[in-house]
């Protein structure tokens, strides 16, 4: 693989050269910088393949026949009366419910079995949405998609109903008889035959009520395993310190941080928090600016590396040389180190930095990396002031890989005569070398409890439908240690059972999750137990339950010293991560997440096979078409260890040579009506030695093309050819330093309009003029916000076909950028939502006046006047118009419609929709105000985009107060919009972005703006 | 052959064109003005008949119940509140309860199931109207709901159509009143309406939007 025969790149990148000297030029995708002409059909046209209708005479004809006929339907509706409809009260209204007004309570959600603080709105008893809970150690009020996705998780139809056997329904009756007498038997042997299988646990009652199992059957065990494994971070606290802590981060305290491929933003326990606190410290402002600086060493291109400062790409394999060259100039005793150009400059910037200085390391990375972070965390003194340790929060803190090891072993050997397999899909996720399905086959009874009729509830005699954690009592522990009590929401929608409910038949027969839950906290909270317990439930956490933090010392041994694992030669690396939307499966069936946009590829309803652009010209170039209705890529067979999948190539920018990064959670054969078959299964190449990475690769293109939704060049606004683009200057990044100097930058690299250029006379608002910031700064690129608002106003999912056509209708968009060579970009994430222009072009051009300005200076949207012309969208240069090409919402399914927010109109097909900055939420306010006798106060009105973003990116508020914190933002140097110069006076507007680029290390922003 | 129609029938046939559209035109202008108006449609002052036979009349004209002891929730939410039927229970396990009429009431405590009653005032799914807004700013309950201690079964006193909203929110003066009376049902305009109405504007901050969001959203 001599990487002097091939070339750099795959396709011609003119544009980066010629955008040379001293100018930035910032791109969306490849095809953008090749100016490929289907790039640019997306570019003029909106929806490409519908503008081309036209042409063609016959579909003229039937579309004015189709006219006709509508036109004379639509005239004969308004001679219908509304249906009549019925009112149902309440026989006995509950206590503090007043119809109409959502109550909100304060419960957890597990991810990957941590907890994550949330406030749930109910609506007369309907969860409706999600937010963070502000008193939560691990949310601080941020939530992220999984957390905004968890009451569809509730709704989702093809969640499991009913108990069954073999595939035929029976009754809750029926199982516990049929268990009667397998228990009976283990009861006599002491549970030697008995095996427990569930998720990575943090729950005290679950883990009390396991305990006692345990007791009655001292024979039986217990394995708890994730796919997701932490194993890598356990080992490595073993090997430095002699125990399994948990290295708890203060972001907030750290100047300077580095990151061995761990991705903070989304792939960490406590990511929330750690992006609250990253963010809250990349907010310059002109008088002295300050920031923090983040250097992330990845294989992967990760949402961490993205938002970082400097952002080296190693191949997974490669990082634990460059942490031990690293550890050694900081003076640690560790040997194997490989020499890097970074090492030296990043080792005196931490040591500047000292006890302000931090390093965290990824769960991909071996124990020994995890070791080595752990001591140059110690040499530099941050431990204790950026890292603490703590007692881990998993109630079973094992090797997981192990444990679930140890028991395909016992089945294979025929010892395990009952399974009771809890919330856990090893039938799946399981590593691939296991051999899972023959090896359960040998139990001769196998129970499932789970959400979902899965690929393991399929294996399994029995299965037993679980309640959602929004319909059943339990606990949590946050990473931290912080308890919470996970409360419903709403009583089960079908006949399920809670795992701890079921775990407690086991012992006591029946009792209900809330006196389970209870007892086990009464005897935690001891006196004055009420107070304590209501209190706890008010506010979302158990007061005290943080864990102390532990002294803890870095014992160097043998790791140290220990040689690198040599790379298996021949063939390429590839990483396996979880995905940013689906996680590892099982959000698969969510249409929310499937529609996501990930967050760099910005691929929907899909798993690819990325590689770097070298990689692919080494692979013999991958042809990536784009057409109308979306882009179609070469397929590939990956071969690893006698196992392959074929899955479809991907050039990343950014990503490691020689390397193949491959997403879980896709492929899955029985996830429900949304996530069965969608994508290839990663996990078939999984094994449990190389769970994160492994050499030994082999690619070989099939000559098969798959078709890929992917939505980085939709909805592009219009600057051709590309030196416009640079005048028009959509991104505007600076450096620290140059914002330093010029704390103006930001704003000179944009002409602001001259005033007055209108014809028409300005809005006068006498009242209130809402307005947003969005901080590119600050903005991790997580979704969070689009997901929230895709929750908060009924915003359909319209399937992998219509996004690859342009028609995903969520209202916010994550324009990701890149600007410099294709190999090592830097990334930018611009939220773009509805501009609410005060000169809005949509406004002027609709026939029927069905998007108007409103007196607060909103772009109302009014859906019942909407005849769905469609020139609104043809005259929105920012392009954040969404149209219902087709019924789109799901008007049957019984269960979304206790998902729906009552608050917003459920759209129909032909009406065209966008953000409407959540009017919903400013009308409340404002009623709730004027009801109160007072004005509106800065903070009444938070959007759900701003109440979601864990990095506090958005603001919004009123720009008529100058003391409002908005208002204060535009004023601020940072602030400038985009487009002005077409007059339009947006009213959201950005806030440039500032790297804090480390001078010593070349090839940073300024240094190459310098050098041209 | 004779001519079958005299000289004069080719100025008939003329003047029947002009009348005949005349008539279409008329009869278009109905349909499209008039008809969407009219009280066939809008199903103004017409009188539903309920599960239970509910008397405004009896409760609100006979013993001159507050408005607020059923519907709670008026001055606090969007929704004024259908009792549940607790409320109802709260008099009628005492009084009148062997009354065969108010079965369906005790069958509804008994089994735990909703009375259904038929919604009088409906606006369509895309009208977000707030109860709390209105009565908390001098707008009364008799001014869209009508004489309501006269009604047996409840009736639609207004059109409920989008001109009739906007009419007042345009010029809330015509309708405003002191905010003691807001519940009362024998509250009359004064002769100088409009002179307290601008005061009651001044007073209570009366602010109302003609934003389409204001409603529609």
């Amino acid at each position: 693989m001599s990487q002097e025969r091939v070339p750099a790149i795959p396709v011609s990148f003119e544009g980066v050269r010629r955008a040379g000297g001293g100018r930035r030029r910032y791109w969306k995708s490849l095809d953008e910088l090749a100016d490929t002409p289907a790039f640019l059909e997306f570019l003029h046209r909106e929806f490409p393949e519908q503008a081309s209708m036209f042409g063609d005479p016959k579909g003229r004809r039937e579309f004015m026949t189709l006219m006709g006929a509508s036109l004379a339907l639509a005239g004969l509706t308004a001679c219908t009366k509304q249906p009549e409809e019925t009112i149902l009260p309440y026989v006995r209204q509950p206590e503090q419910l007043v119809p109409g007004r959502p109550l909100y309570f304060a419960t957890a959600t597990g991810h990957d079995g941590y907890a994550r603080g949330i406030l749930v709105e109910s609506h007369e008893g309907r969860p409706t949405k999600v937010e963070g809970n502000p008193d939560h150690p691990a949310s601080l009020g941020g939530s992220d998609v999984f957390g905004q996705a968890h009451v569809l998780g509730l709704c989702d139809p093809d969640r499991s109903k009913a108990v069954l056997y073999l595939g035929q329904q029976r009754t809750w009756g029926d199982f516990r008889a049929a268990l009667r007498e397998p228990l009976r038997k283990q009861q006599a042997k002491g549970g030697s035959g008995l095996r427990f299988l569930t998720g990575r646990n943090t729950s005290p009652t679950l883990a009390a009520l396991m305990r006692g199992l345990l007791a009655d059957f001292p024979s039986a065990k217990w394995a708890s395993w994730e796919p997701a494994s932490r194993d890598n971070a356990r080992a490595g606290a073993v090997l430095a310190f002699g125990e399994p802590v948990e290295p708890q981060y203060r972001f907030d305290r750290a100047d300077v941080i580095l990151s061995l491929e761990a991705d903070f933003v989304s792939g960490h326990p406590a990511s929330l928090r750690l992006v609250r606190e990253f963010a809250a410290r990349r907010k310059p402002t002109g008088e002295k600016p300050q920031m923090n600086r983040a250097y992330v060493v990845e294989g992967s291109p990760s949402s961490s590396g993205a938002s970082a400062d400097h952002r080296l790409a190693l191949r997974s394999s490669e990082i634990e040389g460059f942490a031990r060259a690293l550890a050694a100039e900081l003076g640690v005793a560790v040997r194997g180190g490989v020499a890097h150009d970074w090492v030296a400059p990043v080792a005196r910037d931490l040591k500047r930095a000292g006890s302000r200085a931090l390093v965290i390391v990824g769960e991909s990375q071996p124990p020994a990396v995890h070791a080595i972070g752990h001591a140059i965390n110690e040499a530099l003194g941050a431990a204790s002031s950026t890292v603490s340790y703590t007692a881990p929060a998993e109630s079973a803190p094992g090797v997981e890989a192990k444990s679930l090891a140890a028991l395909v072993a016992e089945m294979r050997q025929g010892t395990v005569e009952l399974l009771v397999i809890l919330g856990s899909n090893p039938m799946y996720a399981a590593p691939a070398d296991l051999e899972i399905a023959a090896a359960l086959d040998e139990v001769p009874f196998r129970v499932h409890h789970g959400l979902a009729n899965d690929e393991t509830a399929a294996r399994c005699h029995w299965h037993l439908p679980a309640s959602h954690p929004l319909e059943s009592w339990g606990d949590l522990r946050a990473a931290d240690g912080t308890a919470s009590i996970v409360q419903p929401l709403i009583a089960p929608l079908y006949h399920t059972l809670s795992d701890l409910e079921l775990l407690a038949a086991f012992r006591e027969g029946e009792q209900k999750g809330h006196a389970i839950v209870r007892a086990h906290w009464a005897g935690e909270l001891g006196g004055d137990f009420e107070t304590r317990w209501n209190r706890a439930l008010h506010d979302g956490v158990v007061a005290g339950t943080a864990f102390e933090v532990k002294a803890a010392r870095v014992k160097l041994g043998a790791w140290a010293n220990a040689p690198l694992k040599p790379e298996p030669d021949g063939g390429l690396e590839i990483a396996f991560r979880t995905d940013p939307c689906v996680f590892d499966g099982r959000f698969a069936n969510l249409g929310w997440l499937q529609e996501l946009p990930k967050p760099l590829t910005k691929i929907t309803w899909d798993n690819v096979a990325l590689v770097s652009p070298r990689t692919a010209a080494e692979l013999g170039g991958v042809a990536v078409e784009q057409t109308a209705s979306g882009h179609v890529t070469d397929l590939a067979e990956l071969s690893l260890g006698g196992r392959s999948v074929v899955a479809p190539l991907w050039v990343l920018p950014g990503h490691a040579d020689g390397a193949v990064t491959v997403h879980l959670g896709y492929g899955r054969s029985r996830a429900g009506r949304v996530g069965s078959g969608v994508g290839f299964n990663a996990y078939a190449l999984r094994t449990s030695d190389a769970p994160w990475a492994s050499g030994g690769l082999r690619v070989r293109k099939t000559g098969g093309r798959a078709r890929i939704a992917c939505t980085q060049d939709h909805w592009t606004i219009e600057a051709t050819p590309h030196e416009q683009a640079a005048e028009r200057h959509l991104v505007r990044a600076v450096t620290l330093a140059e914002f330093a100097k010029d704390p103006h930058a930001i704003q000179k690299l944009g002409h602001e309009p001259q005033p007055g250029l209108s014809m028409f006379p300005p809005f006068e608002y006498k009242g209130h003029a809402w307005g947003m910031t969005v901080d590119m700064s600050s903005c991790v690129g997580c979704n969070a916000c689009v997901t929230a608002c895709q929750a908060e106003n009924n915003i359909p999912v319209v399937g992998k076909d219509q996004v690859g056509r342009g028609r995903e209708m969520q209202w916010i968009r994550v324009d990701r950028y890149y600007e410099g060579p294709p190999e090592s970009p830097e990334t930018y994430h611009q939220p773009v939502l509805c501009m609410h222009c005060e000169k809005a072009p949509c406004e002027v051009v609709c026939p029927v006046a069905a998007t108007v300005h409103s007196e607060e200076g909103l772009n109302d949207m009014v859906y019942n006047r909407c005849v769905g012309t469609r020139y609104c969208s043809n005259n929105c240069p920012y392009k954040v118009r969404r149209f219902n090409f087709f019924l789109y919402q799901d008007w049957e399914t019984p269960s979304f419609k206790i998902l729906r927010n009552p608050e917003v109109t459920v759209r129909s097909r032909g009406v065209m929709e966008k953000c409407t900055y959540c009017v919903q939420r400013i009308s409340r306010a404002r009623i709730d105000a004027k009801n109160q006798g007072r004005d509106m106060r800065d903070g009444d009105v938070v959007t759900a985009c701003e109440a979601a973003c864990p990095a506090q990116a958005i603001v919004f508020g009123d720009v008529n107060d100058p003391e409002s914190r908005v208002s204060k933002l535009k004023a601020g140097e940072r602030n400038y919009g985009l487009l002005t110069e077409l007059q339009t006076k947006p009213r959201t507007t950005y806030l440039g972005a500032v790297r804090n680029p480390n001078p010593e290390i070349s090839g940073t922003p300024g240094e190459k703006r310098h050098h041209g | 052959m004779a001519q079958v129609f005299p000289r004069a029938a080719n100025d008939f046939a003329r003047a029947s064109l002009i009348v005949g559209g005349l008539v279409a035109a008329s009869v278009l202008g109905t349909l499209v003005f008039v008809f969407p108006r009219s009280s066939y449609v809008t199903r103004q002052k017409e009188a539903r008949a309920q599960p239970v036979p509910f008397y405004h009349l009896h409760h609100v004209g006979g013993m001159g119940i507050d408005c607020r002891y059923c519907h709670t929730s008026v001055d606090k939410s969007a929704v004024a509140g259908i009792p549940p039927t607790k409320t109802c229970m709260n008099c009628h396990s005492e009084i009148f309860k062997e009354s065969p009429t108010l079965e369906p009431v005790r069958a509804s405590w008994r089994e735990g199931t909703s009375i259904e009653w038929v919604k009088v005032h409906d606006l369509p799914d895309f009208v977000y109207f707030n109860h709390s807004a209105h009565v908390n700013k001098g707008v009364g309950c008799t001014s869209c709901h009508g004489p309501v201690d006269k009604m047996a079964f409840v009736w639609q006193e207004q059109s409920l159509l989008m001109e009739w909203c906007l009419e007042c929110h345009r010029a809330p003066e015509r309708q405003l009143r002191p905010k003691s009376e807001v519940y009362s049902v024998q509250w009359q305009p004064p002769s100088n309406q409009l002179e307290l109405g601008r005061k009651l504007m001044l007073a209570y901050d009366v602010r109302p939007q003609v934003t389409c969001s204001t409603c529609h959203r």
